[in-house]
């Protein structure tokens, strides 16, 4: 196929959630769209065929989702994690926008189901789609080449010529050879640089080598790049990003949800010194989860240790890889390659600065220590009781933040205001103008939803005149 | 897959699926799955004769080969199942049969089919005298009720010593066992194929869109086997109680039910057929397949010749079609409980321990905090 004979109206780069939104709602608006995807067909969709849900507001009681979750309560959410580090109007923006997603997804094929088995503390806030993320995505794709949208995969934009702010023409790899494919209107929606690891190395420093990419080894960061060189006005930065704690013995890339470590409310945490380092009772692990990537990243080595006892076990999610067992904490640490003695005395430090309470992991109990520096301030037992069970952790980063500034009509914004208003994007490459820091779970999903949307309608809009 | 490796894989599987339950929302093998933290041979057992083959699971798993963890319910699910039919077969010196179901197949047919057209052909008259559709006159009542009363008496047996089997098979540490009432949800959970429908989107069987035919065949094919079994046993009631002989008018009851059913006796196992063959080649287990393909071909061909027979009952090829009819009829019944038949039994066993099962709280229950 020869590449430089394609014309589309709008080309879109990155077949991901927001990018097929805007493929499928900028086709449905009479343009003709080309997608292009850089993974294969199995692995078509970014990071969003790891994904299961979306955060989304709604007044009372609808379909799958409880209760009722108006727009100020999913604003002060968003406030908290990110630390007020996030655009006010965007995310109203996003917020008033995410009552009517599913709706538009049911059109195009998804499905939806009740929250998950173990995560029913979701039930309110995040429609789970039936299958996940790669049920939707393979949704997406048959409504896109349903209605027309033409898609090549495993090709890769590498260069955009991008004069004052015009999209003109971006270079594409495609079967061994460069292709230009020029544009009126260009979406950008490939990812973050996550799966870049030179470019993390440049933000993270050798840190970095110890980190793993939980979804696509695809997002190597290329377009934004590109878009960053051209003149585009930049937000976040690039050490900011959605990292949790992973099981250390995952793939470096594409391990997806099935890797998480869920057991860290219920021990302690231990450096590979033997040291522990932060409450790890701070609040419920829905809450905290995001912060324990960056938390284990700041420790030597970038490994963490969750240190559990007995009492514990069946109480957190099944993990992918069985954890190490041993019936006393000297031989747990051998096993894990902890400081024997160590562990044994942060662990005996722990408990005896535990204060009587009455535990109850549903609610923010009064099992906490006194005097302990870090202190667990919530659901703190003495790890007493045989077997103890250890899981290796490291920081799993789930996508980057560092992006490009877009406006209400999603178009990117370039230095000195410059800019003909044909660049547009959505998803992971923006969400940094949203999410400055933190992490609220499903709202990756509702941005590259919502902007995915706006992207397409307005690319179609500007190509029309 | 030998029935060790395809245990042990659908354990290392469902290690995977439990830390990620994106399919939970499919059917019932994934609710049933969080109910436990390890798979014994017992739970495999269980959860691979849950398992409807949708293909939904699979479609949507984000860990399907060629990823690494190499995720494939249907296909590991459908070896389990094999190895479930040959441990619960009864006799067990039999079990080896269903790996070798085409072979079995046609013996049966071609022996049985032999054996009734010699018969004929020894009768006074022969095979090809015209007998205005005079059945009895060449096999008489009493001669087709010493062999297929045996035959289906045997296969009965059979089929229930299995049935017993496999409740012992999936007998678990829980100790519960089903009541009435959830026999009653698992009778409907069977008769509607409720979980044969990818979670309401249809049967995935490669590539395209998920579709119903799957589940439209199947109706067919069951259905379709229930009207011929309902038009024999009235053709029986009308011979031993009303005294009167076939054969029977067009307009008939027996006839009427018989030739609705042999229909669709007809239109499912082609269409079933006509899916297998356009299944994805990942999603099948060899040694599944053959024993369906076997299996559904028999059911088209004993319709197939049953119609021939009704619209050619008062020709001379009567007696011949008469014949290959009835011999593919008695190779159904002698191969019913060492083929793709048992499916359906400990499939319903399984449904009914799963609506059991879920009248009570979930004891490998996550907290949610």
């Amino acid at each position: 196929m020869d590449l430089s004979v394609e014309r589309p109206d709008v080309l879109v780069l990155g077949g991901g959630n927001a990018g097929l939104c805007a493929a499928i709602t900028a086709r449905e608006a009479g343009a003709r769209v080309l997608v292009l995807e850089s993974a294969p067909p199995w692995q078509r969709g970014g990071n969003s065929r790891h994904t299961r849900n979306l955060r989304c507001r709604h007044d009372a009681p609808e379909d799958v989702l409880t209760a009722s979750y108006r727009d100020d309560e999913y604003l002060d959410d968003l406030m908290r994690v990110t630390g007020g580090l996030t655009d006010a109007a965007l995310a109203r923006l996003v917020i008033r926008e995410s009552g009517s997603c599913r709706a538009w997804m049911r059109a195009h094929g998804a499905h939806f189901q009740p929250a998950l088995g173990g995560t029913l503390q979701l039930s309110r806030t995040n429609a789970f789609f039936l299958g996940g993320g790669r049920a939707l995505m393979n949704a997406y794709y048959r409504a896109a080449e349903r209605i027309g949208v033409a898609i090549l995969y495993e090709a890769e934009a590498r260069e955009l010529e991008v004069q004052g702010g015009r999209f003109v023409a971006a270079k594409v790899g495609y079967r061994g050879r460069t292709h230009r494919v020029a544009g009126k209107a260009l979406v950008a929606a490939s990812g973050g640089f996550e799966a870049n690891l030179e470019w993390l190395r440049e933000a993270w420093g050798a840190a970095a080598d110890n980190f793993i990419v939980r979804g696509t080894p695809h997002n190597r960061g290329a377009v934004l790049r590109a878009l960053l060189d051209a003149g585009a006005v930049q937000v976040s930065d690039p050490g900011q990003c959605h990292a949790i704690a992973l099981d250390a013995r995952s793939p470096k890339f594409d391990g997806g949800i099935a890797t998480r470590v869920d057991s860290v409310t219920l021990g302690i945490m231990v450096n590979r010194d033997g040291q522990r380092f932060y409450d790890e009772g701070e609040d419920f692990w829905p809450k905290r989860y995001a912060i324990w990537g960056r938390l284990i990243a700041g420790q030597p080595g970038q490994i963490a240790y969750s240190i559990i006892d007995a009492k514990a076990l069946g109480r957190f999610m099944p993990t992918i890889f069985p954890g190490e067992t041993a019936g006393t904490l000297p031989e747990l640490a051998r096993k894990l390659g902890l400081p024997e003695a160590q562990l044994v005395e942060t662990v005996a430090r722990f408990n005896a600065a535990i204060r009587p309470g009455r535990f109850d992991h549903t609610a923010l109990d009064d099992c906490a220590t006194a005097g302990l520096t870090p202190a667990k301030t919530h659901w703190a037992q003495a790890i007493d009781r045989p077997p103890f069970t250890g899981y290796p952790l490291r920081p799993g980063i789930t996508f980057t933040y560092l992006g490009v500034k877009v406006d209400e009509q999603a178009r990117v914004a370039f230095a000195n205001g410059t800019g003909a208003g044909n660049v547009f994007a959505a998803g992971e490459i923006m969400a940094g103008n949203i999410l400055g820091q933190g992490y609220l779970a499903g709202i990756g999903m509702t941005i590259g939803t919502t902007f995915g949307r706006i992207a397409g309608k307005e690319a179609a809009a500007h190509v029309r005149g | 897959m030998s029935a060790a490796d395809a245990h042990a894989e659908a354990a290392r599987l469902m290690g995977i699926c439990n830390a990620c339950r994106y399919c939970e929302g499919y059917c019932a093998v994934f609710p049933a799955m969080e109910r436990r933290i390890d798979f014994a041979s017992a739970d495999v057992s269980y959860l691979a004769n849950l398992c409807h083959e949708c293909g939904a699971c699979h479609s949507a798993c984000q860990y399907a080969p060629p990823h690494e963890f190499a995720v494939n319910i249907p296909r590991t699910f459908a070896a389990v199942r094999v190895a479930t039919y040959e441990e619960c077969a009864w006799p067990g010196a039999f079990a080896g049969l269903f790996r070798r179901s085409p072979l079995l197949v046609a013996t049966a047919m071609a022996l049985s089919a032999a054996l009734f057209l010699a018969l004929g052909a020894a009768a006074t008259g022969g095979l090809f005298m015209r007998r205005d559709g005079g059945f009895y006159a060449i096999f008489p009542h009493g001669l087709l009720v010493a062999m297929f009363a045996p035959a289906f008496g045997f296969a009965v047996l059979a089929l229930a010593m299995g049935a017993a089997r496999y409740r012992q098979l999936v007998r678990d540490s829980t100790g519960i066992s089903p009541e009435g009432a959830d026999a009653l949800r698992a009778a409907g959970d069977a008769l509607t194929l409720r979980y044969l429908d990818g979670g309401g989107e249809g049967c995935f069987e490669g590539r395209g869109d998920p579709a119903k035919p799957r589940r439209v065949f199947h109706h067919f094919t069951f259905y379709g086997f229930g009207l011929c079994f309902a038009a024999t046993a009235v053709a029986a009631l009308y011979h031993y109680v009303l005294g009167l002989s076939a054969p029977y008018a067009l307009t008939s009851l027996p006839v009427a039910l018989g030739t609705l059913g042999g229909l669709g006796l007809v239109a499912g196992p082609a269409g079933l057929l006509w899916l297998d063959a356009r299944r994805a080649i990942e999603l099948v287990e060899p040694g599944q397949r053959s024993m369906q393909r076997s299996f559904v071909a028999l059911l088209l061909l004993v319709s197939v010749t049953g119609l021939a027979l009704l619209a050619l009952r008062d020709t001379a090829l009567m007696g011949p079609l008469l014949a290959i009819h009835l011999g593919f009829v008695l190779a159904f019944f002698v191969t019913l409980p060492y083929g793709k038949f048992v499916h359906g039994i400990y499939r319903s066993q399984a449904l009914a321990k799963f609506a059991r099962e879920i009248r009570a709280p979930n004891t490998a229950g996550i907290a949610d905090g």
